[in-house]
């Protein structure tokens, strides 16, 4: 009846020092535990078997939201609960609020994080899009160092991200920007809700006076080997008159080219190529009538 | 943590568990709430976070017992099914009643974590729309009701516990 998870030491330090002490011990042996939503469903299912757990969910230092020189800050043990919920981040963030509310179920975001779910690496994570879109900043921490690099640097392959053995991932930086802007997340899930993305997509929009895309940024989940920036589309899109819909649909029928999708258990490669781009469309139509439903 | 004692507070009740003696870290909280508490109205469905069933309430938040080892809940006050029902009349919550008197339940797998669901909705919201059960409900899976029934037992209770309470759309 219970799927037994293997035995392994268990640590639950209280500072982020103690934390990174350990890692810096056990290395490779270790694993982070937040809300354990992606962990301990993969050690049940045998996918993992780390000798040690450094449980992070007491290190207030981890679990917070703020503002500061003009980013949003949130803590990498924040629950996906307290970010959806938050209204900094749904005022200057709307697009990740958007983004979370649809993931897992609410018991899941009442423990799940949001650094979980960027450690875990999902190429169908959905915090992705929309901090891609919003060009976040991924604070990375080891005992000996700190450093900034921005999200899309982050994913390395499905699963896989650019941290070290000895490094954590501590805080997101979102930058507030001034402009008017509008954003939306669509997400293509096989039901209507605790569901896997099986193509999702964010955009942020900015359309200037005389009704052209001044500026665009969409991001695609669950379609290539890591999320993804579409920057190539991007570049084609500046310039287009949001009236002439026969030339937005034409440049983006651009992403079929760009993704990557797989098969398996949750949809075709076929059918994730051939949804990326209606995906695609939706964010953007959303993403533009939010912009100037702002002005 | 071996020989360290952990602190659960489960339906008001003090549990001390000494871990390497009553509890291993690798337990969860499903297992050791069935196994060790004897409290077996929580279900274990699919046993990796996907269903529901096991839902009870830590720190009055809706969670996954099977997805949450016991050592995490070190500290923390858990609500269970069990814990509902009045211990000085025996007389049953409001939504224990609702869900019998309107059929909420079938084979009454899901129908504790489905509960335990709805307290928490209802202590936030006592008086959801329609769309606001769906969404709260969303995470408990159901094979046999169809999930109207659920739906129609909730705001029955809603409508005991809040006078003016109650959806019109039901």
């Amino acid at each position: 009846m219970y799927k037994p998870l293997p035995e392994f030491e268990y640590y639950r330090p209280r500072t982020l020092k103690e934390a990174l002490e350990l890692l810096d011990r056990y290395k490779e042996g270790a694993k982070i535990l937040a809300g354990g939503t992606d962990l301990l469903v993969k050690m049940k299912k045998g996918l993992l078997k780390p000798h040690v757990i450094i449980d992070i969910s007491l290190i207030d230092d981890l679990k917070f939201i703020g503002e500061s020189d003009g980013s949003l800050v949130i803590g990498a043990t924040t629950t996906l609960s307290d970010v959806e919920s938050s209204d900094l981040v749904r005022k200057k963030a709307p697009v990740l609020a958007e983004a979370v509310a649809e993931m897992g179920s609410l018991q899941v975001r009442n423990r799940g994080t949001i650094g979980g779910n960027l450690c875990n690496a999902s190429p169908a994570a959905d915090t992705a899009p929309p901090l891609l879109v919003l060009d976040a900043q991924c604070e990375i921490m080891s005992s000996k160092e700190r450093r900034l690099i921005h999200i899309q640097d982050f994913f390395v392959g499905p699963g896989l991200t650019i941290l070290k053995p000895e490094e954590m991932l501590t805080r997101i930086f979102v930058p507030i920007s001034a402009a008017k802007r509008g954003m939306s997340f669509i997400k293509l899930g096989r039901r209507n809700a605790f569901t896997l993305s099986v193509v999702s997509a964010a955009c942020a929009v900015k359309v200037n006076e005389t009704g052209e895309i001044e500026d665009v940024k969409l991001a695609l989940g669950a379609v290539a080997p890591t999320p993804i920036r579409v920057r190539e589309v991007e570049e084609k899109l500046k310039g287009i008159r949001i009236t002439e819909k026969a030339s937005i649909e034409k440049v983006l029928e651009g992403v079929k080219d760009v993704v990557k999708p797989i098969s398996d258990v949750r949809a075709s490669a076929t059918y994730r190529r051939e949804m990326s781009y209606v995906i695609a469309r939706r964010s953007l139509e959303m993403a533009i009538k939010r912009c100037l439903d702002r002005s | 943590m071996q020989g360290r004692t952990i602190k659960l507070i489960v339906n008001g009740k003090l549990y001390e568990l000494m871990v390497g003696y009553h509890v291993q870290p690798w337990h969860t909280l499903a297992f050791t709430l069935r196994e060790k508490l004897g409290l077996t109205g929580t279900k274990v469905g699919c046993d990796r976070g996907e269903c529901g069933a096991c839902t009870v309430l830590i720190d009055g938040r809706p969670a996954l017992s099977c997805i949450t080892l016991t050592v995490e809940c070190d500290g923390k006050r858990i609500e269970t099914i069990e814990g509902l029902h009045n211990p000085m009349t025996g007389g049953l919550h409001p939504l224990q009643e609702a869900f019998i008197e309107c059929g909420g339940f079938q084979c009454g797998f899901c129908t504790p974590g489905a509960i335990m669901m709805a307290k928490a909705l209802l202590e936030e919201n006592p008086s959801p729309s329609l769309d606001d059960i769906r969404e709260a409900m969303s995470g408990v899976l159901c094979r046999c009701t169809g999930y109207i029934p659920i739906f129609k037992s909730i705001i029955e209770a809603s409508r005991k516990m809040k006078k003016g309470g109650g959806c019109r759309e039901l």
